[in-house]
């Protein structure tokens, strides 16, 4: 018996939900008294999992996989999960693994919960707690059956350093044909995406109007940050519908969020209530979003946001 | 072509989050309750099915009878007909499995659900679906053509989108982009007399077993005040956002 874990990798890299769901692995094994085995699929070399916990690799790498394809990915998951007796299997929550998570619990005949964010509370009866109602409540849900399926909320659990190293395998799962053929993917590869970026600037319809975009992309710029803004700007074209944020739009789970010229809707806080730290700029101290930040600078976005630029410059000049 | 659009029957985004019963249901007191968004952006690419490829329409829920008034309105806005499975939905797989039987009674091409509904947001029913009725799936849907028995799709991803080509059958879980929200429908007075005379089945569960069990719900603690930097002093924003909150 073992806590199976995909630990997700892009360009042979591994994402940085790949080392958060490792951790949270070795976090249920222990609570088991089991080992964590990680499966990779064309990651190269694994052994850097080990600082997270992982005991032992599973090495995939087949030209076939190289573009995502989920029948093929869950049936890599599961055939590991067979082959290492494994009776939990924990995955991320990127767009894929959400994708995935489904099918290998069909898989495995395994009870599933998604957006996990703590380590299980007991493991007899299995119980873990995930967000319900768009972030507004928790819900703690048993898994009744013996083979289960956790994903886990990003930037939820964090990540947890372990000293142990990780032997390495080759593994090499049959791969069935798929209905799904992937033609084209579209996807700007030199900049943060929101669901990998650990801060996020997101503008909103205070900034008047495209044209003033400018300096929220220097502000993201100089903070490493990925771009968001709320619903009504995608929907006025002033930015892409990609990054529209909120219960309707894509959920925020960053370290940082800082929201400049949003008034705080219930549906624009409902996508970012799981952003660690949040900052708003707004002249309106009566504007929600006061209610739900950290800080809070009641000020014209287009005095403050220069400011900010111009003294993040100097204070990252000086810790760099 | 016969298409089946999942409906889930969720709060209206606006409502107050309460408990009851020890923290162990959800108050459903003075709670709208509406179509799940993603389900409706579904419903509404299955009406241009309908209109311009002579699509047939069925919406469905696995529910109790308090769901009715939310099938009612998707009849109202063009489905052809209703199904209502006369059961609780208690978690994913459950409501997954009472799904495919629907399916494979009905012998349906195209299955639309949502990517996730707003209530649980688990994202679970439409992959489990599609793998218990071995069909083809695609999730985080933000274009769908059908051509035949061929589907192009397009699917939201991390930083960008993928086209896929793939087949009926097939189950799609749908979201914004699919239509565009100017294109969605609010039900018309023709429509609402017209759905009343539409069939709106209720059909007996397989009483598939249930995986997962609802224990407790928990509200998230109180969120301390905010701290509130002049706008004149953004030196301490930094430094706050460095020392305290060490998120800089
Ligand atoms: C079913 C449904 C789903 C929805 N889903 C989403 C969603 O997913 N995401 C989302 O974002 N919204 C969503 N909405 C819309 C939401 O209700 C709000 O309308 C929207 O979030 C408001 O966007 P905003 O804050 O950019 O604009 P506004 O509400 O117009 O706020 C602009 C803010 O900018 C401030 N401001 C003005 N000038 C300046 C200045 N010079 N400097 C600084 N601040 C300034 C104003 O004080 C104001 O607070 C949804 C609505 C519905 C009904
Ligand atoms: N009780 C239900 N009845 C019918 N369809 C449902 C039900 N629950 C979920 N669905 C469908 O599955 C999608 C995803 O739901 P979930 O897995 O709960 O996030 C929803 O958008 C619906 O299309």
């Amino acid at each position: 018996m073992s806590v199976l874990v995909y630990t997700e990798s892009e360009q042979g890299k591994f994402k940085k939900t790949a080392f958060e769901v490792a951790s949270y692995a070795k976090a249920v094994a222990d609570q088991l008294g089991t080992s964590v085995t990680a499966v990779t699929i064309n990651a190269g070399d694994g052994s850097e999992l080990g600082q997270y916990g992982v005991d032992k690799v599973l090495n995939v790498s087949n030209g076939d996989l190289d573009k995502f394809n989920a029948n093929a990915y869950a049936s890599v998951i599961e055939q590991a999960a067979k082959q290492e007796g494994a009776n939990v299997v924990v995955l991320s929550s990127t767009a894929d693994s959400k994708y995935i998570a489904p099918l290998v619990a069909i898989g495995l005949e395994a009870g599933y919960a998604s957006n996990v964010v703590e380590a299980p509370s007991s493991t007899a009866p299995f119980t873990v707690k995930r967000t319900a109602f768009t972030n507004k409540a928790f819900n703690l849900t048993s898994i009744d059956t013996t083979n289960k399926v956790i994903g886990v909320s990003k930037n939820a659990f964090g990540l947890v350093a372990s000293s142990g190293n990780a032997t390495s395998e080759d593994f090499s799962p049959s791969i069935p044909s798929s209905g799904v053929t992937v033609q084209s993917v579209d996807k700007a590869t030199d900049k943060v995406t929101i669901a990998d970026a650990e801060i996020v600037v997101s503008g909103g319809r205070g900034l008047k109007g495209p044209e003033n975009w400018g300096m929220i992309e220097e502000l993201a710029e100089v903070l490493g940050a990925a771009t968001a803004c709320s619903k009504p700007v995608s929907d006025l074209g002033w930015r892409p519908h990609s990054e529209h944020v909120g219960q309707t739009g894509k959920p925020v789970a960053s370290n940082l969020y800082i929201a400049i010229g949003i008034s705080g809707a219930i549906q624009h806080l409902a996508g970012i209530n799981s952003s660690k730290v949040k900052v708003v700029i707004n002249t309106d101290p009566e504007a929600p979003f006061f209610k739900a930040a950290d800080y809070g600078v009641v000020g014209d976005a287009f005095e403050v946001v220069p400011v900010l630029i111009e003294k993040l410059k100097a204070f990252k000049a000086q810790n760099a | 072509m016969k298409i089946l659009v999942c409906i889930s029957h969720v709060p209206d985004t606006t409502s107050k989050i309460n408990f009851t019963d020890g923290d162990t249901k959800f108050d459903t007191n003075g709670v709208q309750f509406v179509i799940n968004p993603n389900d409706e952006f579904g419903l509404t690419r299955a009406m241009w099915f309908k209109e311009k490829q002579g699509a047939n329409v069925t919406v469905v829920n696995v529910g109790g009878p308090e769901t009715e008034p939310t099938l009612r309105k998707a009849l109202a806005i063009g489905a052809d007909a209703a199904i209502r499975v006369n059961t609780d939905a208690k978690d994913g797989f459950q409501v997954a499995k009472e799904l495919a039987a629907v399916v494979n009674d009905g012998g349906f091409d195209l299955v639309i659900a949502g990517r996730e509904s707003i209530d649980y947001n688990g994202g679970m029913v439409p992959g489990m679906l599609a793998g218990l009725i071995n069909a083809n799936f695609v999730t985080n849907c933000i274009s769908l053509e059908i051509d035949g028995t061929n589907a192009t799709a397009m699917r939201e991803i991390d930083g960008g989108k993928e086209t896929v080509s793939t087949s009926l059958p097939l189950v799609i879980g749908g979201q914004k982009g699919l239509v565009e929200e100017s294109d969605l429908r609010i039900p018309n007075m023709r429509g609402i007399m017209m759905a009343r005379q539409k069939p709106l089945s209720v059909v007996e569960p397989t009483n598939a077993s249930v995986e997962t069990t609802s224990v407790k719900f928990e509200k998230p603690a109180p969120k301390g005040a905010v701290t509130l930097v002049d706008p004149d002093n953004i030196d301490e924003l930094i430094n706050l956002l460095h020392n305290e909150a060490k998120a800089i």
